[in-house]
């Protein structure tokens, strides 16, 4: 790990004006993914600003009967809430899908939002890879890429965003709220947030240097059945092949986020138009522009039953 | 004795050539810091309870919770495994919550309460659940037990607080405990070994329930 200088931040807005004004300044939240990245020197911060006691770790309810829910909130407690677990069981679900015990109790709800892929590639700093070192190439599209995305890529990238709870977030239509450095502040829907690679798979978010996440909003909670399911390798502690959050109304209409198969959380609005008639046509429309590898192309088939599936439960 | 004055002298180049690498290699490093490193200090005062007692460390930034305890408290029952939070033998409790203590930097615990395996129980005072992984055989190496235990020990209480997992079926009922629900709960614990079902009726007992 480099060597790096330390501060805990006292306010929202220190903590954003340093992170503006200190070149190699990095936030550290929970700090699993990013002291694992540090380790690795794959992040090379030169100084730390500790926001884990900047008070953003409530759970409020807002004017129009959603919920905030503070950046600091940890995966476990946002999990356990009874507010979540009755109205936002999606996420609830999603939540305890994702990690161990010990990381939820460590990781963050904006700490999550923006964490980095698990691309074995972006890992290994022996090979090129245009998110780590941009301009070096993608050692992934030649390589092993069975568990990357297959829809929202490029030439240059096709690393997947590995959230479980970003996916259960897109389907509910949260929205970030941050702070820049200025002391304004801004509201970003969740399908804005991330950034698809394009050119420049090293550009993953929209956030300005020094803008701090300080919450995320849950508009009123929409009813339905909330279904969360994960498939991956091992029945824990693994990230998705694939995954689908829904919502489903008792008419069969409702919500559709795809995880695991994109560089972000991956709805289509037009697409789950069609969920009253069944899996397959909104598969298609959702994966209408996928670029599969010959590895992961089974992911194509494996979202269509996933989804098939989930319908079959929501229907009881 | 000819040989022997060419190793002397052999000894002696070898010297003087790795003192004058070193002089290069400082002078460097100062250079480089002078021009290039952050000015504001990369060592932070901290100090934290760690089992009952008050623990104050001047510690490089870059110190994990893991390598505070093991390599400047001594307390080495803590393991370090994978050191990438993936196997879960550096398992602690912070303020009574499980976490791995190597994906979390020491000077992040100013004024906190740490509790290691050390002071869960000793020899001749175990707690209940070393006690029970003693019984149960639960572990073979023994390498992942500290973390086991630890984490164990918050995972019940976990339940105990109604926090609901992955295989809990009703999100709105009371959390139970039972064997797959122990299993996925445990799942950040890996044991290669794969006392894994001894390790569950060692939990199951310890948790009230028949094995």
């Amino acid at each position: 790990m480099r060597a790096f200088s330390y501060e805990r931040a006292s306010t929202i807005e220190a903590a954003a004006k340093a992170a503006a004004g200190t070149d190699g300044a990095k936030f550290i939240a929970g700090g699993t993914n990013l002291l694992d990245l540090m380790k690795l020197e794959i992040e090379t911060p030169t100084h730390l600003i500790d926001v884990n006691r900047l008070g953003l770790d409530r759970i409020e309810p807002t004017p129009d009967g959603g919920l905030r829910i503070g950046a600091l909130v940890r995966n476990t407690d946002l999990a356990a809430d009874g507010r979540i677990r009755r109205d936002y069981a999606l996420l609830a679900r999603a939540l305890l899908a994702g990690a161990s015990g010990q990381l939820r109790n460590r990781a963050t709800t904006a700490g999550n939002l923006l964490q980095r892929t698990r691309c074995p590639y972006f890992y290994d700093t022996n090979q090129p890879c245009n998110k780590r070192q941009p301009g070096s190439g993608c050692a992934a599209l030649g390589g092993f890429s069975r568990q990357l995305a297959v829809v929202g890529v490029s030439d240059a990238c096709i690393a997947n965003h590995p959230s479980d709870m970003a996916v259960a977030m897109r389907a509910l239509d949260a929205i970030v709220e941050t702070v820049r450095s200025d002391g304004t502040t801004r509201s970003i829907p969740i399908a804005d947030l991330h950034r698809l690679p394009g050119d420049t798979p090293h550009i993953e978010h929209v956030l300005e240097r020094g803008e701090l996440i300080t919450a995320v909003v849950l508009p009123k909670p929409v009813g339905g059945k909330h279904i969360y399911r994960k498939v991956r390798d091992r029945a824990s502690y693994a990230f998705a092949l694939v995954s689908i959050a829904a919502v489903v109304m008792q008419d069969g209409t409702g919500r559709v986020a795809a995880g695991g198969i994109a560089p972000k959380p991956w709805r289509d609005e037009a697409a789950e138009r069609g969920l009253p008639n069944g899996a397959k046509a909104v598969t298609a429309k959702l994966l209408a522009n996928a670029h599969p590898t010959e590895q992961n192309a089974f992911k194509l088939a494996l979202v269509e039953r996933t989804l098939s599936a989930v319908l079959a439960e929501a229907r009881g | 004795m000819q040989s022997l004055g060419v190793l002397e002298i052999s000894r002696r180049d070898l010297l003087v050539a790795s003192a004058a690498t070193v002089t290069v290699a400082s002078t460097a490093s100062l250079s480089h810091s002078q021009t290039n490193a952050p000015a504001a200090p990369q060592s932070t005062k901290t100090s934290f309870t760690v089992n009952g007692e008050r623990r104050e460390l001047q510690l490089d930034n870059r110190t994990t919770l893991l390598d505070a305890l093991r390599e400047h408290l001594h307390l080495t029952g803590t393991k370090k495994g994978c050191d990438h939070g993936q196997c879960g033998a550096c398992t602690v409790l912070v303020e009574g919550r499980r976490v791995n203590a190597c994906l979390t930097l020491a000077v992040m615990h100013e004024g906190e309460s740490i509790t290691t395996i050390e002071g869960l129980g000793q020899p001749g005072n175990l707690h209940p659940m070393q006690a029970a992984f003693v019984e149960h055989d639960g572990f073979q190496c023994g390498y992942c037990t500290p973390g086991q235990i630890c984490s164990s020990v918050a995972m019940l209480e976990e339940i105990k607080a109604n926090t609901p997992s992955h295989v809990t079926g009703d999100l709105l009922a009371r959390a139970e405990v039972t064997p797959a629900e122990i299993r996925e709960r445990m799942s950040g614990n890996i044991c290669r070994c794969g006392a894994y079902s001894n390790i569950v009726d060692a939990i199951t007992e310890v948790a009230g329930r028949k094995v």
